[in-house]
């Protein structure tokens, strides 16, 4: 194929193949739009699945094996240490990315959606340009942007090749284990990362410039999870601010500020996770006449339709929960509303998980939000000590918590702190979604023993009907 | 940033009123429970607070203006407005993958419903919610039938038919709107001539209670097949009661009157004569007994006819009867009657007579199957019969007219529910020893 002015027409055009633009190219194509999709990948998949969740659950899980063959030892079964071969690991990895890859290329082709590997940038208001790629301009009748975001660099850190200053990315690629990791960023990204590090073999610090980890989600969950982290990290250094990283031969020395005082200490390799940043800039929104708002997030309405009626976002591009699962719901509105139906992205219960051991997850309000809002709730817990499935697991960390309108009993909020909550949030957000109240989970039966009767006891707390607590509270 | 203020629900039922005053313009403040409209709806005025505090910037309704829940009353720049403001980009110090708060309200360029701050959204499953994009009705217009006010399927099928089979608001006969559940009145009413060929006319909207009352009579008169029997009671010993008490109860800041004689012996009819405390259920098949007995007093005011109800009115004594329909009758007066002091009564009474009627034959309230009218009681010549002998004497006469509805009740049933109310309020004694 020649490269020049070639110029094609297509009626949906989604930039970007990520978890948002593949959900929208797909469901536009099965209603029966001619589709386009750019990606600057080989396969679509994004961030998601080379370079975020799916590696980083791929170890995770390794991660979980480790530390439960070593807790083996307290049940009478005893197992080697683990022999870790890195080489295998990363293999194993490039494997499972292959095989779910090479299927989004399959159900793209199946789908007749056009995959143009290239970059692009708006030309005006109906036209993109295509760099790098065999067709040089494409003119849309509509169009999705689903750019996705980047790891925000440590301010005045140089990007260098072979740094050991790496972001997210580069750890996912798994260079080394080294001696000593720190990790800046008390996120899950941090959390999650510096976990498999750790179980690697790595003496992990944590540094966080905040008051607590994971910013956003309730304490009383956060605390069940740094009780275990504590044990696995090395040092948690909170309410901390790095001075300077300076990179040395084989070493990063880190000065840090704690409470007033200096520290300075030398790590092999230094990870940082603070953040990520919309993928805007240099895409010629402005030409497109496509409005973002102070921080670079594309400004949509609830059809995810941005300030040019025919070109649309979805995704870490506009801002909110940069989760996979938020980014394929709107790319989904976004293509159905494209072809006309009246959709539109009015989630109430947007789950989120933090795949540490034991994981994080919850959906809905958050306690801390129901108090900001002054809403009159009622908050109730039930602590995993007492589930007799965790019991057999040997994993009574862990709580369940339920936050309930007062006045109308209606499931408003769930958080879960234990092993395998990624599962078990689903249930709750289902909950939500249907306008459930408390007595309908609580009178819902749950399989025993399992960990899903936690959700089901929390409830029955609230009713003054649980089995396996003492809950004097009586409510009719 | 603005916060657009829409018209709440105004509870069970209701979805448009008149606006009856604005008592805000551009530019002032506003704190959050403040009274800013005044909105009138099926025969009641409610009084509207502002949901957040800020100042008015746009005021888009006027009095005399029919809105809809939903409708955007007021734009307020405030508090509200800045709570509302999109997500900050992840800061330095926050986690990867960006804070993973799951808080919808967060989306940029979406900003949240005002009004709702404490409540959330509309309870509905994402079906139903798709459902009303689909339809195009504003979730927060319907009904709820679910548990807590929860929005079903159905519901929203039902908001939908009725908005589809409603006759255009300038409709001027006012009549085909289907208000009876389940049972559209469908009337083929012949178009209206011009009359203006016979001379000048003017046109003004039918509002508020005149429109209410329309439907309602409407209603009431093409499902109730009625049937009324009348009499004159002799209530000479009870006016000499009623006067020798009077004072008494003034002093309690009642007015003793004979209707309030008449709510409770009512009272007591009902309890002897259950059938007359009941609703018919056609769709059912079921006939609805009652085991409360809440009487509607109709009252006439200069802005229409309303009939707010005594709740319990076999539990109340006379005197606290007097009070609270004084003080009901005051609130009628005064456009203060709430909308739920309007519901759920089981009977009706409407006295002509305080207005100098005589005979009258009222139309039920439906779904009532009976209303009691009572006229002006005057002196009038009666033939008594003393010691074998006819002489003429001046009694204190009051005709009382029952109408019942012959689907429920039959003549027998009225004769002797009107003959039992004749002998309570002719003598005070048998009144007492009835009383419930």
């Amino acid at each position: 194929m020649v490269m020049g002015e070639l110029a094609q027409e297509t009626g949906l055009l989604v930039i970007g193949g990520g978890p948002g633009g593949y959900a929208a190219a797909f469901r536009a194509a099965d209603l029966g739009l001619d589709v386009t999709l750019v990606e600057i990948a080989e396969r679509p998949g994004g961030v998601c699945l080379f370079r975020g969740c799916i590696p980083s659950k791929t170890y995770l899980y390794l991660s979980e094996l480790i530390f439960d063959a070593r807790r083996a030892g307290s049940m009478g079964l005893t197992f080697s240490e683990p022999k870790i071969d890195l080489e295998g690991i990363r293999n194993w990895k490039a494997s499972v990315v292959n095989k779910l890859s090479s299927g989004l290329l399959t159900l793209t082709q199946q789908r007749g959606v056009q995959l143009l590997r290239g970059r692009a940038t708006f030309d005006g208001p109906d036209t993109v340009r295509l760099h790098d790629a065999e067709i040089s301009r494409i003119k849309f009748k509509h169009a999705i942007i689903a750019t996705g975001s980047h790891p925000i660099a440590f301010p005045g850190v140089p990007r260098k090749k072979e740094s050991r200053v790496i972001s997210s990315t580069e750890a996912l690629d798994l260079p080394d284990v080294p001696e000593k990791l720190l990790v800046i960023g008390g996120g899950y990204v941090g959390l999650e990362l510096g976990s498999v590090y750790a179980s690697l073999g790595s003496r992990v610090t944590l540094i966080e410039h905040g008051k607590h980890l994971l910013p956003g989600v309730d304490k009383d969950l956060v605390r069940v999870l740094k009780k275990r982290i504590d044990t696995i990290f090395t040092a948690i250094e909170l309410e901390s601010e790095i001075l300077s990283l300076d990179e040395q031969a084989h070493q990063v020395a880190v000065t840090y500020k704690k409470g007033g005082e200096e520290h300075t200490e030398t790590f092999d390799r230094v990870l940082t996770a603070i953040g990520r940043k919309p993928n805007t800039s240099g895409l010629g929104l402005e030409t497109a006449d496509v409005k973002m708002n102070e921080n670079g997030f594309i400004i949509i309405d609830e059809q995810q339709r941005t300030s040019n009626p025919h070109i649309f976002a979805v995704g870490d591009v506009v801002g909110g929960a940069m989760l996979a699962h938020k980014a394929s719901r709107e790319g989904k509105v976004a293509a159905e509303v494209i072809a006309g139906q009246p959709s539109a992205f009015d989630v109430r219960a947007m789950p989120a998980v933090v795949y540490t051991d034991p994981q994080i997850a919850w959906c809905g309000i958050t306690e801390t939000e129901a108090k900001e809002q002054g809403r009159a709730v009622e908050i109730k817990r039930f602590p995993w000590k007492i589930s007799g499935r965790a019991a057999t697991m040997g994993l009574d960390d862990g709580l369940t918590k339920m936050i309930i309108d007062a006045e109308t009993r209606r499931i408003l909020g769930v958080g879960i702190v234990g092993r395998a909550t990624e599962g078990l949030i689903a249930e709750a957000v289902l909950a939500i979604e249907m306008g459930a109240l408390v007595d309908d989970m609580a009178l819902s039966i749950h399989p025993h023993p399992t960990l899903s009767e936690t959700e089901s006891e929390v409830a029955e707390i609230f009713l003054g009907s649980a089995t396996h607590i003492l809950s004097p509270a009586k409510k009719k | 940033m603005a916060s657009v203020f829409k018209l709440p629900d105004l509870g069970e039922g209701i979805h448009e009123g008149e606006i009856i005053a604005v008592l805000v313009k551009p530019g002032d403040a506003v704190t959050e429970g403040d009274t800013i409209l005044e909105v009138e709806t099926d025969k009641a005025t409610v009084e509207i607070p502002s949901p957040f505090t800020g100042k008015v910037t746009t005021v888009m309704v006027k009095p005399g203006d029919i809105v809809n829940v939903g409708d955007v009353m007021i734009e307020v720049d405030g508090e509200e407005a800045a709570k509302s403001t999109p997500a900050a980009a992840p800061q330095a110090k926050t986690e990867e993958m960006a804070s993973p708060a799951p808080a919808t309200e967060n989306r940029p360029g979406v900003p949240t419903a005002p009004g709702q701050k404490n409540n959330g959204p509309v309870p509905a499953s994402p079906a139903t919610r798709r459902l009303a994009r689909e339809l195009e009705i504003d979730l927060s217009r319907v009904s709820p039938t679910g548990p807590a006010g929860l929005v079903t399927a159905a519901d929203v099928r039902a908001f939908s038919d009725n908005k589809t089979t409603a006759p255009p608001a300038e409709s001027p006969t006012g009549v085909a709107e289907p208000t009876a559940p389940g049972r559209p009145l469908v009337i083929d009413v012949p178009p209206l001539p011009d009359f203006s060929k016979w001379g000048q006319v003017t046109r003004q909207p039918l509002r508020s209670i005149r429109r209410a009352t329309a439907k309602q009579m409407a209603v009431s008169w093409a499902q109730i097949p009625h049937v009324n029997s009348q009499d004159t009671m002799d209530v000479t010993r009870l006016e000499e009661l009623r006067q020798r008490h009077k004072v008494g109860i003034e002093a309690m800041g009642g007015k003793l009157s004979l209707t309030v004689f008449a709510i409770k012996a009512a009272a007591t009819a009902l309890s002897t004569y259950p059938n007359f405390n009941t609703t018919l259920d056609i769709d059912a098949g079921e006939i609805i007994y009652k085991d409360y007995c809440h009487i509607g007093v109709a009252v006439n005011t200069p802005h229409g006819l309303v009939v707010p109800v005594i709740r319990d009115v076999d539990k109340k004594s006379i005197g606290a009867l007097a009070v609270e329909l004084s003080e009901m009758v005051d609130r009628a007066r005064d456009k203060k009657t709430g909308v739920d002091e309007l519901k759920g009564g089981c009977f009706t009474i409407t006295n002509a007579g305080a207005v100098g009627g005589g005979l009258f034959s009222p139309i039920i309230n439906y779904p009532e199957v009976a209303i009691l009218g009572m006229g002006q009681a005057r002196w009038q010549p009666v033939v008594k019969s003393v010691d074998g002998k006819h002489e003429i004497v001046p009694r204190f006469m009051m005709p009382l007219v029952l109408t019942i509805d012959h689907r429920m009740l039959d003549g027998a049933d009225a004769i002797g529910f009107l003959n039992f109310m004749g002998r309570t309020l002719s003598d005070p004694e048998a009144f007492l020893l009835s009383m419930v």
